[in-house]
């Protein structure tokens, strides 16, 4: 698949994520905006094994939303897959819903973990790819973390593991948008710096531009082939991304638009989709 | 119909040695089960395992909380993680991690806590977890069970290994008498077994406490009490029938444990009590207090949880 594909994906992609926060008047579009095109990569070139026919398959790679309030952007990616309808998009948060707030395995086909619970969701990733190599399974985890996110201690307990275990079947990757609920991450409580923590871990370190396919390639290559320990990808996004007045604001971390707001997201999304038309 | 029971107190075991052998069996059995621990391998007797299954004991260091997710993940991918640690960093430290990683997930994963309540000993007040029982029990999908001895801990390490979904395993430190007959008894999840009839009052015990009221009964009947006691091994689900029907007959109830009267036993029946057949229940245990350090037999007569202490309070409360 080429890049002006995946990019018509994300795209589409970030309409749904925009159709069901509306629908649901909450969730949160920012963090969920700033991941799509990693999601994109990830399930339309980078993973193995997904299928909507067979979500449950042994041997297919897994991902975990360790972020899981991101939730909206995997539903929208689910949907681009074929797991389900794009109109069950609109049922997010609502009673009944399989699209729980945050996401829930036992629920929607093709969610690997169920997450929310900040700094739970790594290690869950981490014993998947531990089982793997007590199997001696070929399939790769790959593990979404904010960079909120990682202020919470478990991560770090995550990482001690992975990287005393030499999980190289595990690539964590930071969605680096660098904004969280009270602010600028490097202001409300520093992580950084984020290479050197990861490195003192014992993980290989890539750093990435969120928002381009083929910094992306190059990064998640990377990871593959790095052998005798895990890999963290710090892929820089933009929170917001795609969405004039989301960028970049925090703002719209855990906000809805409103039905003025919306008309203009989409459109925003609308004119983006021409231009890759062109 | 009652159980055969041993009260000579001769042979003594503490069910978290139990633990680490019926792992052993079960490892043989099972070959997708695995054991993790947070460095407390010797002392939750999970090296027994680990001896003899080295490549399936994962040591996850002191970080019970990214344990617990392991053992959710490594469940996902079809192994049947029991994840041990003291009753306190288990239930207490990882309350959330059991609660949204396993519970929520419905993921097969047994969390087995060794050194639960007082009878931790001189450790003292804040290795002494008399909450957990409490904390587990308000967990949707969540199995309780608290065995009273080795017969009963490895029957039950046995049903939990072949059940699919969490479950939560109470064992202590402390050796205890061995009273359950091997050869007969058949534990059966969440039916309380009444271990002595009696019309006067229903003694409900769980896990050591079980020996204990044993032993208090026999006090009682030299005076003429006739004291039915009740092994309630299995708190969630907690066994209604059992409980009502006994009620029914004696009228009085009393709760015996090794564990806070909040949230733990008493309240397990007295909540079928209220809503099923209302009666009068003494709670004996842990009143609303931190323990302290000292041996563990002198710690279980200061908190009047031995037969003694048992003896005086319901004599009291009758």
């Amino acid at each position: 698949m080429n890049d002006l594909e995946l990019a018509f994906h994300a795209n589409e992609i970030r309409k749904g994520i925009i159709q069901g926060v509306h629908a649901a008047k909450a969730g949160h579009p920012g963090g969920s905006l700033s991941s799509a095109d990693i999601l994109t990569y990830l399930y339309f070139v980078e993973m193995n094994g997904i299928d909507p026919d067979d979500p449950s398959n042994p041997d297919r790679d897994r991902f975990v939303l360790s972020k899981g309030h991101a939730a909206p952007v995997l539903y929208a990616t689910l949907a681009e897959k074929g797991f389900f309808p794009k109109e069950e998009l609109l049922t997010l948060r609502k009673v009944g819903s399989r699209l729980q707030g945050h996401p829930d395995m036992n629920l929607l086909p093709g969610v690997d973990m169920s997450t929310g619970s900040l700094g739970q969701g790594l290690s869950t990733a981490v014993g998947m790819a531990l089982a793997g190599k007590m199997d001696q399974k070929n399939y790769r985890v790959y593990a979404l973390v904010g960079d909120g996110e990682i202020q919470e201690g478990q991560i770090w307990e995550a990482c001690m593991f992975a990287g005393h275990r030499k999980l190289d079947n595990l690539t964590v990757i930071v969605d680096n948008n660098g904004l969280q609920i009270d602010g600028d991450i490097a202001k409300v409580c520093s992580p950084y710096p984020l290479d050197e923590k990861f490195m003192s871990f014992n993980f290989n370190v890539v750093h990435a531009d969120a928002h381009d396919f083929q910094s992306l390639k190059d990064a998640f290559t990377e990871a593959k082939e790095t052998k005798g320990m895990p890999t963290a990808i710090i892929a820089k996004s933009i929170k917001g991304k795609g969405v004039s007045f989301m960028e970049n604001n925090a703002g719209w971390h855990g906000k809805a638009p409103n039905d003025e707001e919306y008309e203009i997201a989409m459109k925003d999304l609308e004119e983006i989709g021409a231009k890759l038309c062109q | 119909m009652s159980v055969k029971v041993n009260l000579s107190g001769e042979s003594k075991i503490a069910t978290r040695e139990s633990y680490g052998k019926a792992l052993v069996e079960l490892g043989n059995k099972y070959p997708e089960l695995v054991v993790l621990d947070a460095d407390l391998a010797g002392a939750t007797k999970t090296e027994i395992f680990q001896k003899a299954f080295p490549d399936r004991h994962i040591d996850c260091g002191i970080a019970e909380a990214n344990m617990m997710g392991i053992a959710a993940g490594l469940a996902s991918c079809g192994k049947i993680p029991f994840a041990s640690s003291f009753a306190m960093f288990a239930t207490g430290r990882a309350f959330e991690q059991v609660r949204n990683t396993i519970a929520h997930t419905e993921l097969n994963v047994k969390v087995a806590a060794t050194h639960a309540g007082i009878s931790v000993g001189e450790d003292g007040a804040t290795h002494q977890c008399c909450e957990d029982l409490s904390l587990m029990r308000s967990i949707p999908n969540m199995i309780v069970i608290n065995p009273c001895d080795d017969v009963e801990a490895r029957a039950a390490v046995a049903w939990a290994a072949a059940y699919k979904g969490p479950v939560y395993l109470r064992f202590g430190r402390l050796a205890i008498p061995v009273i359950l007959d091997a050869d007969s008894y058949e534990f059966e999840m969440e039916k309380a077994i009444v271990l002595r009839e009696g019309k006067d009052l229903t003694i409900f015990a769980t896990g050591l406490e079980v020996y204990e009221s044993l032993m208090a009964a026999e006090k009682l009947a030299e005076e003429g009490i006739d004291a039915e006691v009740i092994n309630v091994h299995t708190l969630k689900p907690i066994d209604e029938e059992t409980i009502c029907t006994s009620l029914a007959k004696t009228g009085k109830g009393v709760t015996v444990e090794e564990h806070s009267v909040i949230g733990g036993l008493f309240s397990a029946v007295s909540e079928v009590a209220a809503k099923r057949c209302p009666t009068k229940i003494l709670p004996i245990g842990i009143e609303d207090e931190f323990g302290q350090s000292g041996p563990a037999k002198e710690l279980l007569k200061l908190y009047k949880l031995d037969a003694d202490g048992i003896y005086e309070k319901i004599k009291q409360f009758l």
